[in-house]
C-alpha cells in the first residue's frame, strides 16, 4: 500500500512542478533527493534550527516537517527562486557585504525567513528581527553580523543606502 | 520514518470513518510539528495517518462578540494571533500561541494539536483552561463536549478515543472587564520547554476580582487546572496579600518533578512568581478592557 508513490502538484519558485514522492519523505528530502534543489539545508531534521525554512503559501515553514505529500497544490519558495537573472536578492548582497556567513549551512534559512519578515514589515527593528529569527540556529557567524545584514537589506530595499 | 498510508479526509465524517478503520495505528495529522517528529524518531509507529487541514470545519475561526471564539481544531498558531479582535478579547491565549516555537512552527503548528498532543508543557493549554475553554469532539458514536481542564489524562493521553477527533476549541465570550495572562519560565528567551508555565485569568468589578481562574503546565503528568487557588480571589480585592495566597495554593496544586530542565524545589517556587506575575498581568489588562 504505501510503497506506492504519490503524485504531487505544486507551484515552486514560479513554475508549475510536478513530482513523485513516497509519504513518508519530507518535504526537505524531495527537495534535495528528489527535484535536486540542495541550496535547501538539512540541520536537525526535528524544526529547530531552521536551516530547512522554505516559504510555503506565504508563510514560512520547517520543510522537515512537512511531508512531501501535503504540498499539494502549494506554492513553495525555496533559495533557488531568490536571485534574478538580473542578480542577488539585496538580502543575499546584504548577507555578502556583512560577511554574515561562513560555512553557510544555516544561510538558506535565514535569507528566505528574512525575506518573508521584510515582505510583511519592511522597517523591523533590531529587537524584532532577532524574534522573528528565533527558529533559525547559526553555528559558526554568530547573529550580529547576520541581524546587521537584515537591516542593511531593509534600508537598501526601502531606499535609504 | 516508516512508509504510512496518507489520506487527506474532506469532512468530519470521512476523517472520523478513516480513523475507526485502523484504531490505533491511525493517528490525526494537523501542523505536523509534533507526530512527524515523533514519527521519525520512532516514538510513534502508526500504517495511517488523517490530514486534518483539508475538512473545512477545522480550519474555520471565528469570533462573535456575543457567542464568542471558535478556533478550528487545525488552525495554526499564527491566525489566532494574527486576528486583532481575537487578539484583544483573549489575551492569554495570545501570549501563549506566540511563543510556541518560532515563526515557522507557528506557521504550521495548531493549538488543537497542542492539545491533542497533551505534553504537560503545552503553552496553550493552561492558556484555553484559564479562559474556560471547552473541546468539541466527533466520533462513530456522535459528538460531545469536554472542558479543556479534563481533557488530558496523562502526558501524551487525553479524553479522545481511537475513531474521534477534536473538530475545535470553544471559547466563551469575555465578560466585561476580563483579563488573561500566560507566561512561561525557560533559561532561552526563545525555542525552550517550559520549566514552569502559569496560566491566569479574572473578572474585574473595580478593584474587586469577581472571578479567577489559574492553570498550570509542567509541573504534573498533565496540565493542572488549580481551581481552589482561583476561589481565594474571587469576591475579594486585588490586593498584594490576597495575590500572594493565590501563589501560595497554586504551590500546593502542583507535583512537580526534578529532571534536567529543574529541581522539583525550583519549581514551586516557580510557580509562586509566575502565578503572581501572571495574575497582576491579567488584572492590569482587565481594568483597561
Ligand atoms: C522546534 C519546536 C519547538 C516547539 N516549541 C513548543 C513550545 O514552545 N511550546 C509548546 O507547547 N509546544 C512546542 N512545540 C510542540 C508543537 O509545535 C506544538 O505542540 C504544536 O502546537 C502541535 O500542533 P500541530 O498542529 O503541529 O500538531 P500535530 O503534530 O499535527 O499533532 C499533535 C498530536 O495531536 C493529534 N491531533 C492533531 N489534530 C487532532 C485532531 N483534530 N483530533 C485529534 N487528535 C489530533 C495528532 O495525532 C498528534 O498526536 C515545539 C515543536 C518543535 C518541533
Ligand atoms: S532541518 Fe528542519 S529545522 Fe533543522
Ligand atoms: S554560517 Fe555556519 S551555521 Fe551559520
Amino acid at each position: 500500500m504505501a510503497s506506492e508513490k504519490t503524485h504531487v502538484r505544486t507551484t515552486l519558485n514560479g513554475e508549475a512542478t510536478e513530482y513523485l514522492c513516497e509519504t513518508n519523505q519530507s518535504l526537505l528530502e524531495v527537495l534535495r533527493d528528489v527535484l535536486l534543489l540542495t541550496g535547501t539545508k538539512e540541520g536537525c531534521n526535528d524544526g529547530n534550527c531552521g536551516a530547512c525554512t522554505v516559504n510555503m503559501d506565504g508563510r514560512i515553514v520547517d520543510s522537515c516537517l512537512v511531508l512531501g505529500v501535503e504540498a499539494e497544490g502549494a506554492e513553495i519558495l525555496t533559495i533557488e527562486g531568490v536571485a534574478t537573472p538580473e542578480g542577488l536578492h539585496p538580502i543575499q548582497q546584504a548577507f555578502l557585504e556583512n560577511a554574515a556567513l561562513q560555512c553557510g549551512i544555516c544561510t538558506p534559512g535565514f535569507i528566505i525567513a528574512s525575506k518573508a519578515l521584510l515582505e510583511k514589515e519592511p522597517n523591523p527593528s533590531e529587537a524584532r528581527i532577532r524574534h522573528w529569527l528565533a527558529g533559525n540556529l547559526c553555528r559558526c557567524t554568530g547573529y550580529d553580523k547576520i541581524v546587521k545584514a537584515v537591516v542593511a537589506a531593509a534600508n537598501t530595499i526601502g531606499g535609504k543606502k | 520514518m516508516r512508509p504510512i498510508e496518507y489520506v487527506a479526509a474532506k469532512t468530519v465524517q470521512e476523517a472520523v470513518t478513516s480513523l475507526a478503520e485502523k484504531g490505533d495505528a491511525a493517528r490525526p495529522l494537523a501542523g505536523g510539528t509534533d507526530i512527524i517528529v515523533q514519527l521519525r524518531g520512532g516514538r510513534r509507529q502508526l500504517d495511517r495517518l488523517v490530514d486534518m487541514k483539508a475538512i473545512p470545519e477545522l480550519n474555520e475561526l471565528t469570533y462573535n462578540a456575543s457567542s464568542g471564539l471558535r478556533i478550528g481544531a487545525a488552525v495554526p498558531c499564527y491566525r489566532v494571533y494574527g486576528n486583532a479582535e481575537v487578539a484583544g478579547a483573549y489575551p492569554g491565549l495570545i501570549d501563549a500561541a506566540s511563543l510556541v516555537g518560532g515563526i515557522q512552527i507557528q506557521g504550521r503548528g495548531s493549538i488543537g494539536g497542542n492539545l491533542c498532543n497533551a505534553a504537560p508543557s503545552g503553552d496553550t493549554i493552561p492558556a484555553l483552561i484559564a479562559h474556560s475553554a471547552v473541546a468539541e469532539i466527533t466520533g462513530p458514536g456522535g459528538s460531545r463536549e469536554v472542558p479543556v481542564e479534563d481533557f488530558c489524562t496523562a502526558p501524551g493521553r487525553t479524553v479522545i478515543q481511537s475513531g474521534e477527533i477534536l473538530v475545535a476549541i470553544r471559547i466563551p465570550a469575555p465578560a466585561a472587564h476580563f483579563g488573561a495572562c500566560y507566561m512561561r519560565f525557560i533559561p532561552r528567551n526563545e525555542m525552550d520547554i517550559a520549566v514552569v508555565g502559569v496560566g491566569a485569568s479574572v473578572v474585574m468589578d473595580g478593584n474587586k476580582v469577581t472571578a479567577c481562574r489559574i492553570a498550570l503546565a509542567s509541573v504534573a503528568p498533565t496540565p493542572v487546572y488549580a481551581a481552589a487557588a482561583g476561589a481565594v480571589l474571587a469576591g475579594k480585592e486585588a490586593t498584594e496579600e490576597n495575590i500572594n495566597a493565590v501563589a501560595e495554593v497554586a504551590q500546593s496544586a502542583a507535583t512537580p518533578i526534578s529532571d534536567m530542565r529543574g529541581t522539583a524545589e525550583y519549581r514551586t517556587h516557580l510557580i509562586g512568581v509566575l502565578t503572581r506575575r501572571a495574575l497582576q498581568s491579567a488584572i492590569q489588562r482587565a481594568k483597561g478592557a
